[in-house]
């Protein structure tokens, strides 16, 4: 990019001015009353609010398999977008179009459907059973579940990177004689990772938050398989509104400084690739 | 520079009130349009069934009285919720929720005047209902009382009571017993509730929800649920499960109020107000039998006593010192609920 | 390209074979549970349960709530890309974060911060009474919670293409004297067109499938304020599997479709760009 200190091209102004409007409104604004409702709580009290034992825990299980199916996604999503860049095979083109489905399945329908297939009765759960595992009503239904939400994320954050990477490096490295889990470490992760990391990012990010399909298939008992939203949803039950958005600003500020994260690494990235 | 920032405000002052125009120009309250009024009744989730009939003898007993035509839009969903959410502006202009305190709630936010207790029948509860025990046919762990939910390798399936009116009446039906067990002895009383909830697979938000694990997904042995759904899922199911009655139980009294602030802002007092009140004529009671709701006449409630096992001992919540007290004691941060989990 | 040794063809068809297991067993798997619950007790009870009244006022508040939201976001979208990527400014890094920020706030802190913001405990209430205007558990609530919900999905996928393209040749049109709706209708948007039509499509995927968010804010008020989502929840709710599952069949039908629709776009946008070249 190159320095300039007048703009040319015009309406910087009014597009700027619409963006910021539409931003305030829809966003800003509402986020706003969040922060000035959590604001009339005295410090202790919020400090009191987070530190409840149920409220830890549950961010021990909402962090936990949040991470772990973001983890899990991580590497199945390289997988799958190496596999949709790299290779050719019949129905390709289906296994591409699949990859958005969770965004467009509502999540409850998503949550019902996985419960019904992974309770001891359902056609997954009763294979698990014989082995004596409980993927419903446990972590491991939550994950599952957390992990269908974020399959998007990393795959197609990975995918465009991969297609700009020249395969020709690989070949070069292939032709010196370089083993091929070397040539993935050295060659072809350093230019993937911050992609890795960015679709990693945003999926930790959607997971932490996702309610809809994991009530469902959680159990939701206390100090087990209850998620923070759900105790933000609790708190609000029972009429306790300044707890609420306490937990619900904390889960707002972790949302926010992942997403900066991302952005920074993006940036960086973005220079580095000099794209 | 200046001129920038100029424009970038106005665009931003005249984008901002498109988008707030926009917004409110859509709903149009549907006032003046007299030969048809419509109703919304915010309640919870097991009167599903009752008020969808209730409905309809109420919209012809409504055109025989007013020769007006009357529309009925139903909400259901936890108590908590629905009662949180009339308190936050849901236009509701009768409340027929699973307990008086959800009620209580509604009032605490300024929508309902102090003493809808009395402005109906019997404290204003037209049905009751208590907690009985749905199990799996031929009773396979031998379930017969509240002692036996405690045995190990009993699988108890009950909703949250931090977020399921239903689920406190199950919980405090089952302090009641140990109470009464323990001669009063609140520490053994708290160990029974404990083991109680240990044995408890999967908490659902709401009566629903884990209705529908027990049903549906299979899960546990045993599900505390309110005489009506336990009936319900046996008129489904009729191979599958069997409903025990326990020694003791709670007489659960769900209650029903106009929602003041909104009927007067909408006209509505009258319609809403017979609407409750109707629910007391035998045909209402009547159908509160059929959909297994306890009638609060007694002569109607004696034409169901082949249903209903009448027998059985039933605690109120004034024996917890009303719902202020029960609620502050057991169910609010740090109560003895959150106690029982904590290790 | 690849040397077609033995190794690799093993480990391209383990992977192909692990990535099709996956997408079988997380994606696939769900939607066939859908359709044949749906269809578990026959054709008859599925048309029936699909064709109900309060489905069908469901379906139009779900089209409705999307349109609008598709609406929403095309303008913000194309006035945010055109601001983060044709002009230099202080704090453009915060302004794309705070773009991206509704992706990854739980639907539930959406609905709750509505709540907030218009409910009856705002300090907006009592102007909005007096205005006549409902906006939390009533449609313009579902609205706002589905816009903000699906907020940056076209913008973000506008940014990259609008940043790799630069600004030489908007900045040569400007000084050739071309205003800004020439520039941006004659320069920009063909180059953004493929990319635009893309966003719409996942904006539209995403607006018909929120759940959570619409959820708090819609007060369940049957044939009024719910959406097809709401009401496959309100039919489990009745202990109605069949027709719940029947009404999340039309949801993935929908789903199905879009995501054709998708891969058509990107095909054709594909090749378009090839031809340029």
């Amino acid at each position: 990019m190159k320095k300039r200190s007048v703009r040319v091209i015009p309406m910087f102004g009014l597009s700027m001015g619409v963006t910021l409007a539409m931003l305030s409104v829809i966003v800003l604004i509402p986020l706003a009353s969040l922060v000035v409702f959590t604001a009339q709580m005295s410090f202790s009290d919020i400090i009191e609010t987070l530190t409840r034992e149920r409220v830890l825990a549950s961010f021990r299980v909402s962090f936990g398999t949040a991470f772990l199916a973001s983890a899990i996604n991580a590497v199945m999503g390289v997988i799958l977008a190496w596999v949709l860049v790299r290779y050719d095979f019949p129905g390709k083109r289906i296994l591409d179009g699949m990859i958005e489905l969770p965004f467009a399945l509502p999540t409850a329908v998503a949550g019902i459907a996985l419960t019904s297939l992974t309770a001891d009765k359902g056609l997954v759960g009763s294979f698990f059973a014989r082995f004596g595992i409980k993927i419903a009503y446990t972590k491991i239904g939550i994950t599952v579940a957390l992990v269908f939400i974020g399959i998007p994320f990393v795959v197609r954050a990975v995918q465009p990177v991969l297609e700009k990477l020249d395969p020709s490096f690989e070949e070069a490295a292939g032709v010196m004689g370089a083993s091929r889990s070397r040539i993935f470490r050295q060659v072809i992760f350093p230019e993937l990772a911050p992609a890795v990391f960015t679709g990693f990012g945003l999926a930790f990010g959607r997971c932490l938050g996702e309610y809809g399909s994991v009530v469902f298939i959680a159990g939701n008992k206390p100090f087990e398989t209850e998620i923070t939203p759900l105790i933000i949803m609790s708190e609000l039950q029972e009429y306790d509104y300044s707890s609420a958005t306490a937990i619900a600003l904390v889960m707002l500020i972790t949302a926010f400084l992942i997403l900066f994260l991302v952005n920074l690494i993006q940036a960086r990235n973005t220079k580095i690739l000099g794209r | 520079m200046k001129k920038n920032i100029l424009s970038i405000a106005l665009a931003s002052a005249i984008s901002a009130s498109v988008i707030l125009t926009g917004c409110g120009s859509k709903e149009v309250p549907d006032t003046a349009n007299a030969d048809k009024i419509t109703l919304t009744n915010v309640s919870y989730d097991p009167t599903r069934e009752l008020y969808t009939s209730y409905n309809e003898i109420f919209a012809a007993h409504w055109k025989e009285l007013k020769g007006q035509d009357v529309e009925i839009i139903q909400s259901h969903g936890g108590s908590g919720k629905q009662a949180l959410e009339v308190a936050n502006g849901l236009e509701a202009d009768v409340v027929t929720l699973a307990l008086e305190y959800d009620v209580k709630a509604v009032q605490d936010a300024g929508l309902i005047e102090d003493g809808w207790v009395n402005e109906f029948d019997k404290e204003s509860a037209p049905y009751t209902s208590t907690i009985v025990f749905l199990v799996r046919k031929g009773n396979p762990k031998n379930i017969l009382d509240w002692g036996d939910l405690v045995n190990d390798g009993v699988g108890v399936i009950t909703p949250n009571p931090k977020t399921s009116g239903g689920a406190r009446w199950n919980y405090l039906a089952a302090w009641a017993y140990a109470d009464k067990l323990y001669g009063g002895d609140e520490a053994q009383t708290k160990e029974f509730i404990k083991k109680l909830y240990q044995n408890v697979l999967v908490l659902d938000s709401g009566a629903r929800g884990a209705t529908t694990t027990f049903v549906e997904n299979g899960q546990g042995d045993v599900l505390l649920a309110w005489e009506n759904e336990a009936y319900l899922s046996i008129k489904d199911y009729p191979d599958d499960y069997e409903i025990i009655t326990p020694s003791i139980s709670i007489l659960a009294q769900p209650s029903v109020a106009v929602v003041d602030e909104v009927v007067d802002k909408r006209g509505t007092r009258e319609a809403a107000t017979e609407y409750l009140n109707y629910l007391y004529s035998d045909e209402a009671q009547r159908i509160a039998g059929d959909n297994y709701y306890r009638p609060s006449n007694p002569d109607i409630l004696a034409e169901y006593a082949n249903t209903f096992d009448l027998d059985v001992n039933l605690v109120t919540i004034s024996d917890f010192g009303g719902w202020d007290e029960a609620q502050a004691k057991h169910f609010a941060d740090g109560g003895v609920f959150d106690e029982i989990y904590e290790k | 390209m690849h040397k077609d040794t033995v190794g690799s063809k093993i480990v391209k068809w383990l992977l192909i074979g692990i990535s099709v297991l996956f997408v079988f067993l997380m994606l696939v798997l769900p939607l066939i549970t859908v359709i044949t619950e749906a269809l578990r007790s026959g054709w008859e009870i599925y048309l029936e349960a699909i064709t109900d009244k309060y489905t069908v006022k469901a379906i139009q508040l779900t089209l409705f709530a999307t349109i609008c939201a598709v609406i929403f976001n095309t303008i913000f979208g194309l006035f945010a890309a055109w601001t983060l990527t044709k002009f230099r400014f202080k704090g453009k890094k915060l302004l794309t974060t705070l773009i991206d920020v509704p992706v990854t706030v739980s639907p539930i802190i959406v609905g709750l911060i509505f709540v907030l913001t218009f409910g009856r405990q705002s300090l907006l209430y009592p102007v909005l009474q007096e205005l006549n205007i409902q906006v939390v558990f009533a449609v313009p609530g579902i609205v706002l919670a589905t816009v903000f919900v699906t907020f940056p999905f076209i913008s973000r996928e506008l940014i990259p293409v609008l940043e790799a393209q630069g600004t030489d040749e908007e900045e040569a049109a400007a000084l050739m004297g071309a205003n800004g709706l020439t520039i941006f209708t004659k320069v920009t948007f063909p180059h953004i067109k493929w990319a635009f039509l893309y966003g719409v499509v996942l904006c539209t995927a995403r607006a018909m499938g929120e759940f959570g968010a619409v959820s708090v804010l819609s007060g369940h008020l049957r044939g009024k304020t719910n959406t097809l989502p709401l009401h496959v929840e309100i039919l489990f709710n009745e202990f109605r599997y069949v027709p719940a599952f029947a009404v999340s069949s039309i949801l993935v039908m929908m789903a199905v479709i879009i995501l054709i629709v998708r891969s058509v776009v990107e095909y054709i946008g594909k090749r378009n760009s090839e031809d340029v070249r």
